[in-house]
């Protein structure tokens, strides 16, 4: 390791951020996996892999972060997947391929943008 | 650095350590690798998270869950449920005292919620062997920007304007400490960290070494170039191994990064540093002989001034805390630092909780805070139910503070006025049942071997002392021991070199004090209120109460108790040695001290 400078100290810590970032628990964006064993029999983790990968792929996007929990209670739509961006409600994903994920991941997640036709229909809201 | 999910943070201090968390970390990358998880989530073992008491401690992030006495057994179940299916486990979480329900979230605990990081800002955050995590939480920007865009002067007025004062005992003004050492005209200058830490259980300075080695490294090259100075040393104890190993290597690392040796972020500022271990004595960590022990000679205190000089070289020593401050001001300000505290003492600090309290550990929080919100909030309280007496503050030439006074704000001046002290933040909370004069005695034992003998004002004060406050346990005291210790005393602290004799008498004068009654009970009545001095109290069994289960009967060392089953049972007191185990496995409190 060469000498550092100032920049390469801000460089580094800019490299850190994400890892930084997650260890706060500070993120804008959270992605809530639902994996638990109804979950992971019908491809949860697949899922989640799909997630890890289009993130390894953006090293520019810091404040998402990907978080598993139990079963929701809707055993048969699972995969599921709840999007929750900052000052908006939750929204839940069923019926999961890696196709819809990546989809959502690069509409949602990144742009902000809902997809409609993959959420769980109003309906089960009342 | 490669993306993961979940990074698990492992407590790996030394208290943790000892309970087996570094078998822990083992098994849970083991059976991470196993199920075939190692890519999304990562292991991480960091320093003292502060709550010893319930280590091994594990918290997984980003969810931010807290996982308290987590053995190696737990192991594999924990990766089933949280790691692989997402759902929390219960069992292994925190319960507050006297409650049910778990707390999930590390924030939620009332422990933690409370304090204030500053001097532990990357607490539970960062792996302490790996510099670049330092460097991810804003390390060694604030020496960049001291170095790249402040003069010496200009570094020291922010440290004099922050309001920081020592963290190892007496208080001084760092930043005054620094303009006189700034002043002197003679080259090599030297800065030192006193990481001695000799008080009896205490373990702040330890744990910022063992979790946050680059913080203190960080600090210690700012004032170097505040005050001139070309080289640094640790002091500190071989009882320390951990501390010694994490400092080492991250000395060494600084070194490979160039923020320490020649030419530092190619400001033309050189500044290097090593580790002392010292003879591990109390008085090592005064500064007088902590300089005569690095020179090499026997550590014993020397007339001041001027002679806490290195080499006879412009010297400015603090301690491990006082340093691990000073990124902090530098890069956020002093007028953000000098906002929190109180009028005089400015910022956090750091506390060890130990003694009767159910939350034991390590805390930083506010200056100003009382005590009250320490013992009661923090600390959650008196286990057992029983009733708060007292606490003792300042390691073991400290003095202690009645329940009357546990609303004082915490701060240097309001604990000298007590007549306790600040000294390096040792906080031994005791209950009812501990005689304030027993407590005395203690202390001063401790004391008296750990006089360097040089004086004889401390030697023979502190042993005098010893002598009459024994005599008063003994039922042995006689009218006008307590004036004659308070005679004693004001002598002793007018007359000693160094503050091991000058604060020594402050066990006994703050418990003469505030439990004078408690002495007068012990020298006229002969007899100890609080049951502890063994030659004024006697067991008895209370003949109404007990039951007859023998449990005592079987466990008394001495066969003192006899009587037939399912029947009263008494001590015969011929045989009684007063050891109190009847009195502890009796589960009908049927046992009494008179
Ligand atoms: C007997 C005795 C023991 C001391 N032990 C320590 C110690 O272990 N660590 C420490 O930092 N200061 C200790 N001090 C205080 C130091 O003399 C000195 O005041 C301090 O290291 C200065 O640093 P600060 O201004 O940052 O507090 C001790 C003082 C005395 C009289
Ligand atoms: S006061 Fe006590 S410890 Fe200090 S120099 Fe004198 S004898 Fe030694
Ligand atoms: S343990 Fe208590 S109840 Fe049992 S025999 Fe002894 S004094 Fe009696
Ligand atoms: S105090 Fe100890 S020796 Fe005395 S009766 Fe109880 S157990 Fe036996
Ligand atoms: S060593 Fe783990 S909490 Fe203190």
């Amino acid at each position: 390791m060469s000498k550092i400078k100032p920049e390469d100290v801000d460089r580094i810590s800019e490299e850190m951020r994400r890892t930084i970032l997650l260890r706060e628990g500070v993120g804008r964006i959270r992605v809530i996996v639902h994996m638990d064993t109804c979950g992971i029999a019908a491809g949860a983790r697949s899922i989640m892999k799909v997630l890890m990968e289009e993130l390894e792929e953006r090293q520019e996007i810091k404040d998402v972060l990907l978080i598993t929990s139990g079963c929701a209670g809707l055993c048969n739509r699972e995969p599921m997947v709840t999007v929750e961006l900052e000052d908006e409600s939750p929204v839940k994903y069923v019926d999961l391929t890696q196709e819809k994920i990546k989809r959502i991941f690069k509409e949602h997640v990144m742009n902000g943008k809902v997809v409609t036709e993959y959420i769980l229909a109003t309906e089960t809201k009342g | 650095m490669k993306g993961y999910r979940t990074n698990i943070m492992v407590c790996a201090g030394t208290n943790c350590i000892s309970n087996k968390s570094w078998e822990v970390k083992e098994a849970l990358e083991a059976e991470i690798a196993k199920r075939g998880l190692e890519d999304e989530i990562l292991v991480v073992p960091t320093g003292c998270v502060g709550f010893c008491a319930v280590g091994p401690i594990i918290i997984v992030q980003p969810e931010g869950i807290f996982y308290q006495s987590v053995k190696v057994s737990d192991v594999s179940h924990l990766v089933e449920e949280h790691f692989l299916k997402g759902k929390l486990v219960k069992s292994l979480m925190y319960v507050p005292p006297g409650e049910k329900e778990p707390i999930p979230k590390m924030k939620d605990i009332v422990f933690f919620r409370d304090q204030r990081l500053i001097a532990l800002r990357s607490r539970g955050m960062i792996n302490p062997e790996r510099i670049e995590e330092y460097i991810g939480l804003d390390g060694y920007k604030a020496l960049a920007k001291a170095l790249t865009s402040m003069t010496p002067e200009e570094v020291i007025e922010e440290v004099k304007a922050s309001g920081l004062r020592g963290r190892g005992g007496a208080g001084f003004p760092t930043g005054l400490k620094w303009e006189s050492r700034k002043k002197a005209k003679d080259y090599p200058k030297y800065v030192i960290c006193n990481a001695d830490e000799g008080d009896p259980g205490a373990f702040m300075d330890r744990s910022i070494i063992e979790a946050d080695p680059h913080s203190v490294i960080e600090g210690m090259a700012i004032g170097a170039y505040a005050i001139g100075a070309s080289y640094g040393y640790i002091y500190t104890r071989v009882e320390y191994p951990l501390a010694i190993k994490r400092m080492e290597w991250a000395i060494q690392q600084a070194r490979e990064y160039g923020l320490l040796g020649e030419n530092i972020f190619g400001t033309g500022f050189n500044f290097n540093m090593g580790i002392f271990k010292g003879a591990g004595a109390f008085v090592c960590g005064e500064t007088t002989s902590l300089v005569t022990s690095i020179e090499g000679r026997a550590p014993e205190p020397r007339q001041r001034p001027p002679r806490t000089e290195l080499w006879n070289k412009p010297t400015v020593i603090n301690n491990v805390e006082t340093w691990a401050n000073v990124p902090a001001i530098i890069l956020e300000g002093a007028e953000w630092f000098s906002q929190i505290g109180t009028e005089t003492s400015k910022g956090t600090k750091v506390f060890s909780l130990a003694g009767k309290i159910n939350n034991a550990g390590l805390i930083e929080v506010p200056m100003g805070i009382t005590l009250r919100e320490m013992v009661y909030k923090i600390g959650g309280g008196i286990p057992n139910e029983k009733k708060f007496k007292a606490v003792q503050t300042g390691g073991p030439s400290g003095g202690c503070i009645p329940e009357s006074l546990l609303d004082l704000p915490v701060d240097y001046e309001r604990l000298t006025e007590a007549g306790a002290m600040m000294g390096s933040g040792g906080m031994i909370v005791m209950d009812e049942n501990t005689c304030m004069v027993d407590v005395a005695k203690y202390f001063l034992e401790f004391l008296r071997d750990e006089s360097c003998g040089k004086c004889s004002s401390c030697r023979e004060g502190i042993s005098a002392m010893l002598e009459i406050v024994t005599n008063i346990c003994q039922g042995k005291g006689r009218e006008g021991d307590i004036e004659f210790l308070e005679e004693l005393g004001a002598a002793v602290t007018d007359t000693s070199l160094c503050g091991l004799g000058q604060s020594a008498p402050n066990p006994v004068l703050s418990t003469i004090r505030y439990f004078r009654d408690e002495y007068e009970a012990h020298i006229q009545e002969r007899r100890c209120p609080a049951g502890v001095c063994k030659e004024l109290i006697q067991y008895s069994i209370n003949p109404e109460i007990c039951t007859g289960c023998l449990l005592c009967v079987k466990t008394c060392p001495n066969e003192a108790i006899v009587g037939e089953k399912k029947r009263p049972q008494t001590i015969n007191l011929d045989k009684c040695i007063k050891c109190g185990v009847c009195f502890e496995v009796c589960k009908f409190k049927a046992v009494v001290i008179t």
